[in-house]
């Protein structure tokens, strides 16, 4: 194993690899028997990204059991009562790298009444993989997953249809499956969304990592190699630049006696030094001066990026406050239409009043109202009953008690999303995709 | 007096491209010191901790760390993990703060545990809680990541504590793109993980990359050790059972993970630079825990202990 892996490293440069390695994260989601945990085994164990003591725990687990294979859910499926249980309840992080990518898998449990997790998996997610077994084709598991990916617009999907390997390799079953899947996709209003399709077993390892000698019929790529290839333009949300500032640093010191600079992530476009911003709420405008990241200064900083920017004038700018372009404005508004994912035990009503947590904002605000609930299979919407329940997702209206700066989710991934904090308990209640 | 900022700082006409992982770790720092009245950092001494330093000053620059560094000493540290916290926490300027096990176990709160696996390390958790409750501090920042150990990979990164701090695995808030919610209740705190989502080769090749300087005892040295359950332990009689049999021996050996002496085994390794560590990790068949010695203890070992508000 470790030559293998000395193999896949051996033309990088010991140096600098950590500022070059991108960063790409994968939601999966789907139950212990459509063979998931093993479709993420099996990509571990194939990358050699499982450590001997590791694999040897997974062999010892699985012997124990009475398995006569290596039971790779048990590399997964972290917590004491799932393990118990053999299932998921949570959302798992599990790590993996190659010479080129670091990966990132947020694997969540498939079943409705996980949705909440579902939907916190793809939410920091940039890929998705959905699984479907051949011997089923599609199911309403895999109209749920595709639901959740296209609501948080995931902008690369993987289809792996699995475990072909019990249906003979069979050409048609995949080419039945994927055409299926396309009378689903061909309702999708989200048109820059780029699905690919792959038959894999990942029990045997075909198309995973190695490519398939079973299915000389398939011509495409495998999922790592799909998951290689992928750059940042296949996966990046594209929008207007938002700066949304986390803190202003003052440092008083003799040295740096003067310096005021806003501190936060930049979201959507690029920022140059130079370029004109308007400060919301104030709306006043100036200038960028310096870009910092640490102790050095640039001239342009990308999405993404964590950085201190400066401005020509001297201007009140706090926490909460927004940097945009001066003819990028978002909606400044105080009425919120949203479709909202429900993740608390107590229903949301009409009346309500909770936290809107928006960027580094938190304004308190009241639910005008719950309207209908869309079903997650693509069947259409339910009539409205004013509430909305745990893992249901409905529209839902809402008054602030001041306003905030947003744009549409469609528009902008990242200043288009908030949370709803429950006033009493404090928990993070439910999340909006604002319309 | 006044220094002009711009000639300062060194001008790159580059373009700026940061790791997403380091532009995640300063983003969270940043919503700690925004949503939270008393942070402190818990610093232990190992290359985690010291990753969580460099990205706490690269969060505030040109201000000095907002927040103390605090150190839960268990008395069973190495020598050269305290030299070199001192050392650093001098060139920083920040405050330190130490709180130590042997004043929780004299003042009776904590019993030390006896027998040839005797260790300090949950021990800690008393002489923690007890200096949250001192100094009234509601967000701990701490350097645990998610692919050190299966408990550890579903803990949010903003981790509510109750009153005990304890953790209730199964009730957590649901964590949702970068938002990040701090509200919690007088009396509770947060524990916070800016660097959940690094790899133990992300942490290495960041350390190799910025040239942060670790403890010695990470680099091939020449120890007396003895082998016992085939780990290599530490020979500190004062701290460490050992029995007669136990044969000594001098061997080459670096240390992973840096814990308590009575609770971290050696690794044998001639990698005595930077990039000989990084490259033996990227080749290493053994994960990192595999040689702390307290996750041996049962396969749930480090879920119960985060339950009781281990860190």
């Amino acid at each position: 194993m470790t030559n293998a892996r000395r193999q896949l490293w051996k033309n990088v440069n010991n140096k600098d690899i950590f500022r070059k390695m991108d960063v790409l994260k994968i939601a999966t989601a789907g139950s212990v028997d459509d063979g998931k945990s093993t479709l993420i085994g099996r990509l571990l164990y194939d990358t050699h990204s499982l450590t001997d003591d590791r694999i040897e725990a997974i062999r010892s687990s699985s012997e124990k059991k009475g398995y006569d294979y290596l039971d790779f859910s048990l590399a997964t499926d972290g917590l004491v009562a799932e393990r118990e249980q053999g299932i998921t309840i949570d959302v798992a992080h599990i790590y993996f790298s190659t010479a080129n990518k670091s990966y990132i898998i947020a694997d969540t449990p498939g079943h409705v009444e996980y949705t909440r997790n579902m939907v916190t998996g793809a939410s920091t997610s940039q890929v998705a993989i959905i699984l479907i077994d051949a011997r089923k084709g599609v199911i309403e598991q895999t109209y749920r997953h595709f639901f959740i990916n296209n609501l948080l617009r995931i902008k690369d999907v993987i289809v792996a249809v699995n475990k072909m390997d019990l249906v003979g390799y069979d050409q048609s079953v995949f080419e039945d499956i994927k055409r299926n899947f396309e009378k689903l996709n061909a309702n999708s209003t989200y048109i820059e969304q780029n699905v690919t399709y792959i038959p894999v077993s990942a029990l045997k390892g075909d198309n995973v990592v190695e490519k398939s000698t079973e299915m000389s019929w398939y011509g495409g790529e495998t999922i790592l190699e799909h998951l290689e290839g992928l750059q940042g333009k296949d996966v990046q949300e594209e929008g207007n630049f938002r700066f949304a500032v986390q803190t202003v640093i003052r440092p008083k010191t003799d040295e740096f006696h003067d310096f005021r600079g806003f501190s936060g992530k930049i979201k959507g476009g690029d920022l140059k030094v130079g370029e004109e911003v308007t400060i919301l709420p104030s709306m006043i405008t100036s200038k960028v001066k310096s870009i910092y990241f640490y102790d050095k200064s640039y001239e342009t900083a990308t999405a993404g990026s964590s950085v201190t920017v400066t401005l020509e004038d001297e201007i009140n700018v706090a926490r909460g406050d927004m940097l945009v372009k001066i003819n990028e404005l978002p909606k400044v508004e105080k009425d919120l239409t949203a479709m909202v994912c429900w993740m608390d035990n107590k229903q949301l009503t009409a009346g309500s009043r909770y936290i809107v947590q928006h960027n580094t904002n938190q304004v308190l605000s009241r639910i005008s109202e719950v309207g209908n609930v869309v079903a997650t299979d693509f069947s259409g919407e339910t009539e409205s009953k004013g509430t909305l329940g745990l893992n249901e997702i409905g529209k839902v209206k809402i008054r602030l008690s001041k306003p905030v700066f947003v744009d549409s989710y469609v528009e902008n991934k990242s200043n288009g999303a908030f949370i709803l904090i429950d006033e009493q308990t404090n928990t993070t209640a439910g999340v909006g995709f604002i319309k | 007096m006044l220094k002009d900022i711009e000639a300062a700082t060194p001008k790159s006409m580059n373009k700026l491209h940061v790791n997403a992982l380091e532009n995640e770790a300063i983003y969270i720092f940043r919503e700690v010191t925004a949503q939270f009245d008393r942070p402190v950092l818990l610093f232990s001494g190992g290359k985690d901790s010291i990753t969580l330093v460099r990205l706490a000053q690269k969060a505030f620059w040109p201000a000095k760390i907002p927040f103390p560094l605090m150190h839960i000493d268990t008395g069973h540290n190495f020598p050269e993990t305290i030299e070199f916290r001192d050392r650093l926490v001098a060139e920083l300027g920040v405050e330190l703060i130490v709180r130590k096990v042997q004043d929780s176990i004299d003042q009776g709160k904590v019993i030390e545990e006896s027998g040839k696996y005797a260790s300090r390390n949950s021990l800690q958790t008393t002489t923690l809680l007890d200096a949250i409750e001192e100094f009234k501090f509601d967000a701990c920042i701490g350097g645990a990541r998610r692919d050190e150990e299966k408990a550890r990979a579903k803990e949010r990164i903003f981790s509510v504590r109750d009153d005990f701090g304890q953790w209730d695995e199964k009730n957590q808030r649901p964590e949702l793109f970068d938002m990040l919610n701090g509200n919690i209740e007088h009396g509770q705190n947060v524990r916070v993980f800016p660097i959940s989502n690094w790899t133990e080769l992300d942490v290495w090749s960041y350390i190799q990359e910025e040239q942060i300087g670790v403890p010695s005892i990470y680099f091939a040295h020449q120890r007396n050790t003895f082998i016992r359950d085939g780990l290599i332990w530490s020979v500190q009689d004062d701290v460490v059972f050992r029995a007669e049999d136990e044969e000594v021996q001098e061997r080459t050996v670096r240390f992973r993970t840096v814990g308590d002496m009575s609770c971290t085994a050696a690794v044998e390794s001639g990698a005595d630079t930077i990039d000989k560590v990084v490259a033996e990790i990227r080749d290493s068949k053994i994960s990192e825990r595999g040689a702390r010695i307290d996750d041996k203890r049962s396969e749930a070992a480090m879920e119960k202990r985060k339950q009781q508000g281990y860190f």
